[in-house]
Formats: C-alpha cells, sequence, structure tokens
C-alpha cells in the first residue's frame, strides 16, 4: 500500500539564492539595485563633502536674485531687474520657439527634398543628392556658424537703407526691411484694444494674454463651427434629394464676415518698420541669431528627414504606385493620396528622434548668441552666479522634460496613424 | 475575305530609333526634359549651380598661398587683381594646418598619432571587410586597444601591458574558481580579480618593472592633443568602450530581470533626453564634484568618460535593434541546445546582432564624431576651438571662410566616406538575407 | 577574497585622500610643473602661436611664477580656460593659479571663495563706434544696437550704465571677440563694447583703425589680475610677491639685460634684497634667495613685459596710461621689499 503523501518539503537553504532559477533573478537584481544605490550613496556624499570644502552647499536662492543682464529676443516683457528664474524662463520659450520653428521648416523641407531625390528629372535629383550629403556630413555647429557669418556679410546694415541715394531698399512695397541685424516685418496693431489679462501676478512666469487674440480666437472658433454645420446640414440635404446645394460662398461669408466685422471694430492696422535713429523701429524684428540657428537646425535636420522620407517612399511596393496610375491619378495625387500616407507609418518614428536631435541641438544658439536656456540658465546666468550645480541640473531637466513631453506627443500620434493589424 | 490587296511577305528591316530618343539627346529628353515643368526645373537649376559656382570657384582658385598674415595677404590681393574682393587667403591654411590637424603634439612626435591612425584602420580590417581579410588579423584588432594609448600618450611600455594583464588575471581566476566552484562563482570572482588587479596591484607592478627595465617612449600630456587628431581620438575612444557597455546595456534594456530593466532604460532615456552640451558641462565644471576630494584627472579625459556615457546610450539603441531583428527562432535554437543565456548570446546571439548592427554603429560613429565639435564651447582645442585661437592672432585677425570651409572640408571627406562604407555594408548584408 | 576586496577599497579611499592635503608651493615643486589658466585666445594676453606656444601678458605672469618657483619659466602647462569654465578649474585645483584677465570684484574675492593676487592690469569698459555714426558720447546712444562679449562682468556694466542713463539699447551677445569685431565691421551692431585695452587692440588690426573713434566714457573699473584659491595663504602670497618683484623691479630699475650685472650685488639694498643677495626673502617664502631674479629673467620685468605684449611697438600698441609705475602718474606700485 501505498499513501499519497505531499512532496518533501524543501529546506530553504542560502546556496539556494544562487542556484535555484527561481531565486537567482531575484538574487541579481537584488545586488544590482544595492551596487546601483552604493554608487548613487557614493556620488552625493562625494559631491556634498566637495561642496562643503568649497563653501557653496546647495541652494537655489539666487534664482530670486536680480539677474541684472539684459536679453534681446525675448516673447514676454523682460528688464535687467527681472530674477533669474524669469530669465531662465525667457531663455526656455526661446528654445521652444527655435524648437518649433525648426521641427516645422525642417519636415517641410525634408519631405520636398526626400520626394525631389526620386525625381525622373535627373538634374534635379543629383542636386538633392548632393545638398543632402554635404549637410550631413559637415558638424551641426560648423553650419550654425556658417549661416550666422552669411546672414551677417551677405545682407545690408541699417545705415545702407539710409541717405537720398540708399544702396539697400525695403522689400515687399516697403513693408519688409530685411537687414543684417535681423528681419523687420510688420506688426498687428489694434487702435481700440481689448487690452490684456495679466497671468500669474508678479511671478517669475508672469505673462499677458491679449484679449484681442482671445475674441479673434473665439470669432474663428465660432465661424467654423458654423461652417462644420453649414456642410452637415448640406450632405443631409444631399443624401435625400441627391442635389447638393452651393455652399462655397455662404461658406465664405460665414468664415470671413464675423472675422473682418471683429477686426474693424478693433481698429486694427499693421505697424511698418520704419529707420529711426540707429535702428529700423516699429515691427516685428527677429534677430539674425534666431534666423541662423533657425536655418541652420532646419537644413540639417532637413537632410536626415530627406533620407527618412526618401526610404519611406521606396519601402512602398511599386504596385501600389501602379495600381493608382491605372486608376487614372496624376503623379501629384499618386503621391499625396497614397504614398505618402502609408510611407507616414515607416516615416514617423525615426522622425521623432530626428525632431528631439533637433530640439537638443538648438543648444548650440550659445555659439550665435541667442539666448536659449543654454544662454541663459546655463550660460550668464551661471557665470555671474557660480553655482554650477544647481544651473546645470536644472538645465539637464529641463531638456529631459522637452524631450520626454515630445517623444510622449510623437508616439501617441504614432499609435494613431499605425496600421491597425487584426 | 480575300479582298486583301497587300500583305508584306518579308519583315521590315529593323531601324535605328529616332535621334531624339537615344544617345545624349534621348537622354536629356528623358531626363531633362520630359516635361514643361522638368525642362522649367532643369533650366532653374542650371542657373543655380551656374550662380554658385562662379562665385565659389575664382574665389577658390584666384588665391595667395604664401603669406604671413592677412595684411600681407590683401596687398598680395591688390597687387594681383585689383581687389580684396572674391579670393580666398589660404596662405593661413598654408601656415597653421599643421596645427590644425595635431594640435599641440609636439612636432617630432607626429609619426605616433599617425601610425596609431594607420594601426586603427589595420585593426578595423578584419571587422568591416570579414570577408577579405584573414580572420588572423583580429590579433591587430585585439592589441590595438593597449597600443594605442601607449602610441598617444606615450610613457612607460608596463602601464598597458598591466592593463592587459588585467583581462589575463581575470580570466586566470575564472577558470581557475569556475572549475572548483561554480561558473557564476568564477564569473564574480574574475571580475573582482581583474578590478583588484587594476586598482591596487598593477600600479605597483609597473612602478617594479618600470625601475628594473625602464622602456618607455616620450610622454605627451593629454593637454597637448588638439585639433582634428581631437576629434578622431574622442571619436573613436567614445565609440570603443562604449561597445561593451552598450552591449550590456542593450541586454539589461531587453532581460527579464525588472530593476536591471528600469536601471537600464532609465539610464538611456537620460543620456538621450539631455544634449551633449550639457554633457561636457558635467565634464567640465560637475565631474570632479562627484568623486572623492582632492580626485583630479585631466579635462580631455573627463571628456572622454562623458562622450563614452553620450555614445553608450546610443549604441545600446543600435544594438537594441540589431537583437530585436533576429528572428526569434535563434532564441528558441539556442534555448533548445540547452544553452545557458551567456552562452547562448556568446555563442550564437551576439555575432549575429553585432553583424547587422555594424551599419547603425558607423552612423554612431559619424554623428559622435561630429559632434566631437562641441568641446570647442568649453575650451579645448579642437578644429574648432584652434580657428577661433587663430582668428584672435593679430596676424590673422579678420580671416573667416577660408578656415571654416578647410574644416567643412576636412570632416565631409571622413564622414562621407565613412557613410558610403556602412551603405556598402548594408547592401551586403541586404542580399545574405534572402 | 572578501577581505581582500574590502582592503582594495579601503587602499584607494586612502590614495584619493591623501592626494588632497599638502599645499600648492609643494604640490607644484613635486610636479615639477606649474597648472596656469589662461584665455583660449586674446591676442597680447594670451594666445597660442604657430608652434604651439602660448604667448602674451597674462602667459607672462605665469611663467614669472614657474620661475620663481621652480627656477624654470617653461615649467608651466598652459590650460585654457572659457568664462565659464574657469572658476571650476580653479576651484577643483586643475589649475593652480588663474591669469585670465578676470575682473576683481567683491563677490568673486567674499562668495566664490578666491583670492587675487593683485592687480596685473588696470582697465575699464568703453565703447567702440565707427567714426561716421557721430556719435561723441556715450549717453547718445539711444536705441543703438551693442556688440558685448558674454560671460563677462562687461553685460552687467552695461545693462547698469544704460539704465541709470534711462536709455535703450540692443545688447547682441557674442562668444569671442573675433566674432565680435565681425559683427561690428559688418555693420550688424553700431557700437562694440569690451574693455578698453580689448577695444584698441581690436582697432589696431582693421583695415582702417581710423575710421573708428573710442568714446570717452569709461563705464567701470575692471582691475585685471592673477587669482588664486582662498585660503591656501603660502601660495596667495608667492602670486603675489612674483607680481611684486616685477612691477618693483621696473621701479628700480632692474632689467632682464642687467640683472645678471646687478645680482652680483649693488649699492642698493633694495634690490639686493629683491634679488637676494641680501637678507632671506626668499626663504621666507619657501623659495630659492634668487626667486625673484629668476621670476625677472623670465620675461624681464614689469615694463618689458608690457613693452614686449601689449605695448605700443606691438600691433596691440596699448600706452601704459593707468599702468605706469605711481612715479610717472600711474597705479602700479608695489609694496617694499623688506
Amino acid at each position: 500500500m501505498t499513501t499519497l503523501t505531499d512532496p518533501p518539503k524543501e529546506q530553504f537553504r542560502l546556496s539556494m539564492l544562487l542556484y535555484d532559477t527561481r531565486y537567482r533573478s531575484a538574487t541579481i537584481q537584488v545586488i544590482a539595485l544595492i551596487g546601483f544605490m552604493l554608487l548613487a550613496a557614493w556620488i552625493i556624499s562625494n559631491t556634498i563633502q566637495n561642496l562643503e570644502g568649497l563653501g557653496k552647499p546647495i541652494e537655489f536662492g539666487f534664482f530670486a536674485e536680480s539677474a541684472s543682464y539684459d536679453i534681446n529676443q525675448r516673447l514676454l516683457e523682460y528688464n535687467s531687474q527681472d530674477s533669474h528664474l524669469r530669465a531662465a524662463f525667457i531663455g526656455l520659450l526661446n528654445t521652444l520657439v527655435v524648437a518649433v520653428l525648426g521641427c516645422i521648416t525642417a519636415t517641410i523641407v525634408g519631405v520636398f527634398v526626400g520626394v525631389l531625390r526620386l525625381s525622373n528629372n535627373w538634374l534635379i535629383a543629383r542636386i538633392m543628392t548632393v545638398y543632402v550629403e554635404i549637410f550631413r556630413n559637415v558638424p551641426v555647429l560648423l553650419w550654425i556658424v556658417l549661416a550666422m557669418a552669411i546672414l551677417i556679410e551677405g545682407l545690408p546694415a541699417p545705415n545702407a537703407f539710409r541717405g537720398d541715394n540708399p544702396t539697400a531698399t525695403m522689400d515687399l512695397f516697403n513693408t519688409v526691411a530685411v537687414t543684417n541685424r535681423g528681419v523687420y516685418i510688420p506688426e498687428f496693431l489694434f487702435s481700440r484694444s481689448l487690452g490684456d489679462i495679466h497671468l500669474f501676478g508678479t511671478s517669475s512666469i508672469r505673462f499677458d494674454i491679449s484679449l484681442d487674440l482671445i475674441a479673434f480666437l473665439i470669432v474663428l472658433g465660432g465661424s467654423i463651427f458654423t461652417m462644420r454645420k453649414v456642410s452637415a446640414w448640406a450632405a443631409a440635404k444631399q443624401e435625400s434629394t441627391g442635389d447638393r446645394p452651393k455652399i462655397w460662398h455662404i461658406q465664405l461669408g460665414i468664415l470671413f464676415v464675423p472675422m473682418i466685422i471683429l477686426l474693424a471694430a478693433l481698429g486694427f492696422h499693421l505697424g511698418y518698420p520704419e529707420l529711426k535713429g540707429f535702428n529700423f523701429r516699429g515691427g516685428t524684428h527677429m534677430r539674425n541669431s534666431l534666423i541662423a540657428l533657425w536655418m541652420a537646425l532646419s537644413l540639417y535636420t532637413a537632410a536626415f528627414i530627406a533620407e527618412i522620407v526618401r526610404a519611406g517612399i521606396l519601402a512602398i511596393s511599386k504596385g501600389q504606385t501602379e495600381a493608382a496610375a491605372a486608376l487614372g491619378m496624376r503623379q501629384g495625387r499618386i503621391m499625396r493620396l497614397v504614398i505618402l500616407p502609408q510611407a507616414l507609418r515607416v516615416i514617423i518614428p525615426p522622425m521623432i528622434s530626428n525632431y528631439l536631435n533637433l530640439t537638443k541641438n538648438s543648444s548650440l544658439a550659445i555659439a550665435v548668441g541667442y539666448m536659449d536656456i543654454t544662454g541663459t540658465l546655463g550660460g550668464i546666468t551661471m557665470n555671474q552666479t557660480g553655482r554650477e550645480l544647481e544651473c546645470v541640473l536644472l538645465l539637464m531637466l529641463v531638456y529631459l522634460a522637452i524631450s520626454l513631453s515630445i517623444s510622449a506627443v510623437m508616439n501617441w500620434y504614432n499609435n494613431r496613424v499605425k496600421l491597425v493589424e487584426r | 475575305m480575300s479582298d486583301v490587296s497587300f500583305v508584306r511577305t518579308e519583315m521590315l528591316p529593323e531601324q535605328a530609333p529616332p535621334a531624339s530618343e537615344v544617345g545624349a539627346i534621348g537622354w536629356i529628353r528623358h531626363n531633362l526634359f520630359s516635361g514643361w515643368f522638368n525642362s522649367i526645373l532643369t533650366l532653374v537649376s542650371l542657373y543655380a549651380i551656374w550662380y554658385v559656382l562662379s562665385g565659389v570657384l575664382p574665389w577658390i582658385f584666384q588665391s595667395v598661398w604664401n603669406a604671413n598674415s592677412l595684411n600681407e595677404c590683401r596687398e598680395i590681393m591688390i597687387a594681383t587683381w585689383g581687389s580684396t574682393h572674391g579670393h580666398a587667403c589660404w596662405a593661413v591654411i598654408n601656415d597653421r594646418w599643421l596645427q590644425l590637424l595635431f594640435g599641440f603634439y609636439p612636432s617630432h612626435l607626429y609619426w605616433r598619432p599617425i601610425v596609431s591612425l594607420i594601426l586603427l584602420l589595420v585593426a578595423l580590417a578584419p571587422v568591416l571587410y570579414s570577408d577579405r581579410v584573414p580572420s588572423k588579423m583580429l590579433i591587430v584588432t585585439a592589441i590595438y586597444p593597449f597600443l594605442m594609448p601607449f602610441l598617444m600618450w606615450g610613457g612607460t611600455i608596463w602601464g598597458p601591458i598591466a592593463a592587459a594583464l588585467g583581462f589575463v588575471v581575470g580570466w586566470g581566476v575564472y577558470t581557475l574558481v569556475s572549475k572548483r566552484l561554480s561558473g557564476l562563482f568564477g564569473m564574480v570572482a574574475g571580475v573582482a580579480a581583474s578590478v583588484i588587479w587594476w586598482l591596487v596591484l598593477s600600479s605597483y607592478f609597473v612602478g617594479a618593472l618600470d625601475s628594473i627595465l625602464p622602456i618607455g617612449i616620450e610622454a605627451v600630456q593629454s593637454r597637448q592633443f588638439g585639433g582634428f587628431m581631437l576629434a578622431i581620438l574622442l571619436g573613436v575612444v567614445a565609440i570603443g568602450v562604449s561597445l561593451p557597455i552598450g552591449i550590456v546595456l542593450a541586454l539589461g534594456r531587453q532581460s527579464d530581470l525588472m530593476i536591471v530593466k528600469y536601471l537600464c532604460v532609465g539610464f538611456i532615456e537620460f543620456i538621450r533626453g539631455v544634449p551633449l552640451i550639457t554633457l561636457l558641462f558635467v565634464a567640465s565644471l560637475l565631474l570632479n564634484l562627484f568623486l572623492p576630494p582632492g580626485t583630479n584627472f585631466d579635462i580631455i579625459l573627463r571628456v572622454m568618460i562623458m562622450m563614452t556615457l553620450f555614445s553608450a546610450a546610443y549604441m545600446a539603441e543600435v544594438i537594441r535593434g540589431g537583437l530585436a531583428a533576429l528572428p526569434r527562432g535563434q532564441y528558441e535554437g539556442a534555448d533548445s541546445l540547452g544553452l545557458n543565456y551567456w552562452q547562448a548570446q556568446r555563442l550564437i546571439i551576439m555575432p549575429q546582432a553585432l553583424k547587422i548592427s555594424i551599419p547603425g554603429i558607423v552612423s554612431t560613429f559619424i554623428g559622435i564624431f561630429k559632434d566631437t565639435t562641441l568641446v570647442s564651447i568649453i575650451g579645448l582645442f579642437d578644429v574648432i576651438g584652434l580657428a577661433s585661437a587663430i582668428r584672435a592672432d593679430t596676424a590673422w585677425n579678420g580671416i573667416y571662410w577660408e578656415l571654416f570651409a578647410f574644416i567643412a572640408a576636412l570632416f565631409f571627406v571622413v564622414c562621407f566616406s565613412m557613410s558610403r562604407y556602412s551603405m556598402y555594408l548594408e547592401r551586403k548584408l541586404q542580399t545574405g538575407h534572402h | 577574497m572578501k577581505k581582500s576586496v574590502i582592503l582594495g577599497v579601503a587602499t584607494v579611499a586612502g590614495l584619493a585622500a591623501a592626494a588632497a592635503t599638502a599645499g600648492t608651493v609643494d604640490d607644484v615643486k613635486a610636479r615639477g610643473k606649474l597648472n596656469c589658466g589662461v584665455s583660449s585666445g586674446l591676442a597680447g594676453f594670451s594666445l597660442p602661436d604657430a608652434n604651439g606656444e602660448w604667448q602674451g601678458f597674462d602667459v607672462a605672469v605665469c611663467r614669472a611664477v614657474a620661475a620663481a618657483v621652480l627656477g624654470d619659466s617653461s615649467a608651466v602647462e598652459f590650460v585654457p580656460t572659457t568664462g565659464k569654465t574657469r572658476f571650476t578649474a580653479l576651484a577643483s585645483g586643475e589649475i593652480d593659479m588663474l591669469a585670465r584677465n578676470t575682473t576683481w570684484t567683491f563677490s568673486r574675492d567674499v562668495d566664490l571663495k578666491f583670492e587675487f593676487a593683485g592687480v596685473n592690469y588696470y582697465d575699464g569698459q568703453g565703447f567702440m563706434v565707427p567714426k561716421a555714426l557721430g556719435v561723441s558720447s556715450a549717453k547718445e546712444l539711444d536705441g543703438a544696437t551693442v556688440c558685448i562679449q558674454t560671460g563677462t562682468t562687461t553685460e552687467l556694466n552695461l545693462a547698469d550704465f544704460f539704465r541709470a542713463n534711462n536709455i535703450s539699447y540692443e545688447p547682441v551677445p557674442i562668444e569671442t571677440n573675433a566674432e565680435a569685431q565681425q559683427q561690428y565691421l559688418a555693420g550688424a551692431c553700431d557700437v562694440y563694447t569690451t574693455d578698453a585695452s580689448g577695444l584698441a587692440a581690436t582697432r589696431a588690426t582693421f583695415e582702417n583703425p581710423g575710421d573708428h573713434v573710442l568714446l570717452p566714457e569709461i563705464i567701470s573699473k575692471e582691475p585685471l589680475g592673477p587669482l588664486v584659491r582662498h585660503g591656501d595663504h603660502e601660495w596667495g602670497d608667492v602670486v603675489r610677491w612674483t607680481l611684486n618683484a616685477l612691477v618693483s623691479a621696473e621701479e628700480l630699475g632692474v632689467t632682464s639685460a642687467n640683472i645678471d650685472e646687478l645680482s652680483a650685488g649693488t649699492d642698493n639694498p633694495e634690490v639686493n634684497r629683491l634679488l637676494g643677495t641680501e637678507g632671506t626673502l626668499g626663504e621666507m617664502l619657501g623659495l630659492n634667495a634668487d626667486w625673484a631674479a629668476s621670476a625677472i629673467k623670465a620675461g624681464g620685468n614689469y615694463g618689458e613685459v608690457f613693452a614686449k605684449n601689449i605695448g605700443e611697438e606691438t600691433p596691440i600698441g596699448l600706452a601704459r596710461g593707468l599702468n605706469a609705475q605711481w612715479t610717472d602718474g600711474g597705479l602700479l606700485y608695489s609694496p617694499p621689499f623688506r
């Protein structure tokens, strides 16, 4: 007779931590974690000890002190009496401005060049290849410096516009001045402005929102909403009667009439740049440093994007093009309606990393004196206060946050356009 | 049905295609003027090419090669062409090209970086052209990591030998211990033995042998490294050292061990999320703070460390791509043979994954190599830093385009040839798969 | 096995700790080299030439200190620093002294924990404008675009000056002097502001120097001098008195030409004390008796160094001005060697 018994209870032995695969992975992980924490503790204790030796314990109080330097290119008002934190915030906005502008331009140029590289026109395809190879194989720092030099040496100084026989004239019916200090374009002005809302009081991240802009956006939103209603009505009519009523003139009216009424009510006019004293006054001034950085970053990144786009297009089988051609579509429509939407799925993931690269490369702004966050927080503020640890760590955190948000947004978009596989 | 009046009974002789469809004219018609839009594009691009070349070519070729300062250059230009505009002053390159290439490396020792570079190519040949170069050459590849520092920095020969002996010691301990106890113990003991050797014993070893048998070559401070040589050195060191780190990180990221995985992911994403310039700020401003008080090593080593960490994160992603590209069957096959994790990695996974990663590694190298120019921002004399120093010199104050054209050409030649190689490799690998 | 790991770690920690002690003088002597932080490229003050040799006024201070401590003016490792890295390099011990046209300010001396060893050049921030602009005073610069070098005290002075005079301006921050010069000459800025010495030096290299004027306003005091870490007083004394020795040598008429003759002994006791033939000044500093003589031999006395690197005979072409001896109406006044 045999009785059914439980398997013998295994005694836990220490050596099982190593030899038993059930426990071994836990052991390795615990050891890795302890090792990591020891390393971190070692670095932190060294840092504290070193900082004590230097007599500069970590503190962030200096951020509230007055920065006492000026920043030329800024989106929000700022003067030298504002705090270091405010200066850092202005710098952060400048980083974002150049990153956003750069990403948009790089995408447009990149797609354009990538498509043209596959053009039937031999010459165009070769020129685009030369462009891509030259830009990809020379460091971006060099391009930034060169772009700045070209702007400075190639464009006229403001005093060339002066006098009875100026050697340079303003472009576009005297509304745009292109100088080697930057480009002056007309600005929007309202003679009966509604004023601004001041947000965040007097803190470092305070900013003003123009009520005119809000009113404009509300009207625009209302118009678009009505337009959608109208086209839904037209579609319903088409469903029921088979005739689609003509609505384009109604649509245009809905879009533009309220807008024009609003602008007239606010007293809208353009402010033109004018040569006064040393410089042009009035209008919106885009500094050379911004333009140079923007140009160099977008052209450099566009060369990479062009390659991605080309590879994406080549990845779509030729049958797709042929099928579309068989349906009688023209070349341009095939590209726009058949090839690009499919290529997009291949293109987007590497595109994300190029956007990230562009944003990170914008930190080279320091080479042309564009006051981005590396120039303010990681530049003058760090120099004047001598708080390297705090400034560099904060700088890294800011970039990390920007990078992670870009990846998050782009990954969300990528998931949306991804082919849903069954 | 017999009202057919004419039936051709013999074939027509084959006729030559019309002149407009073949030869140069046909090619031009098909490729340049195939429609009104293409014709306009062609004409516009021809004009653009002419415009650019007509400006640049005279500048490049109607130039001054021999002068001692910019002012002298300008005098010669005025004497020859009547104006200083539109003529390059290559005299600055003629005067300073050695400095731009080698930095402040002692001029009688220029042969050392050159030999290092040639040996680098020899060491890489069996890896990069594995089908044409005998695999015995891999010995050079194995020796190179120890030979290169010796050539570049000089000093006693026992240093690199001691460093190499560390691996021997580790291997010896591993085999000894793993025979007695288990393989895992052996590995831990081997690594520990190597670390102890490098940190503690090797300095006595080097000191003792150096006093008995002082063999060595003239030492060169790393501060004297500069110019284009520095860019190559930084790139090669960063990529070479980051390769093993990148492999470990990539395996960690793929691993089932949760904590290990998150540590690796955290490191990779952190490094990839911040710009290189902030890491260089860390190298120049903070790294000394993180180490025990009093430790100090020079800025070039610190930059090397940070660039290595930087490229390790990118390398990990490249190798992860290689691992992901391997068919699942390879892993399963390794499992079915009863290989353990490390055996499978060493014998089956890594050789294949690394091979498919080579194009990615080469493009990471190109990226790192271009990024080495950033060290000029923290005050190192790489090519761009030297260009600034030359421009600050009173003799060359005001010179601009010539220096940057020279630097751009240097980078272009090196990066372009590497990217061509990587494309060749990609093609070769693609045919191997189908 | 485990024991040896712990031992190893302990040994490494001990080695690291041992390296931290000992004064800079001993460190430098033990190393046989002086690590001197200089600017990475400023004509006349510190610049590597075609052979990689460092030249300039600040470089001469480094060489003099090396000669005083080690007896060899070439025993210097020059460490190029930027405006950002200079203080960290000094604080971390990467360099022993910093001679990088650094302005002596309260916060650098007190808050950043450095010690200025004296002043080797009295400077002030000025403005340069093209003559064609017709400006005669900085107060007429309302609305002008101003090129400034970042990473210096210059931008703070500028902000203060324009704020105090209640006039507006547009700053264009620029990394290097060469870059700034390019922008200024192309008309991308109306005014270039930096230390007056830098302006004069920059103007001297223009194709037509006569087309540009320096405005009369000097808006700041910029005493530039070598500095060392706070707290290491012996080392601070060495640097301070080496600088003073160069200044005194000029005042006493000791030059690199006659120093060998004078070292044999003179009737002037102060010269004798300076050159070490009388008294024990060198010993008090922990150096050789002929420390000052070596320092002077390295590049000559202050006047000779000035004339050779930035004086009126050089392309930089600076006049002595404030940097003349006190006996000639300048500010150079070395305490006595006694």
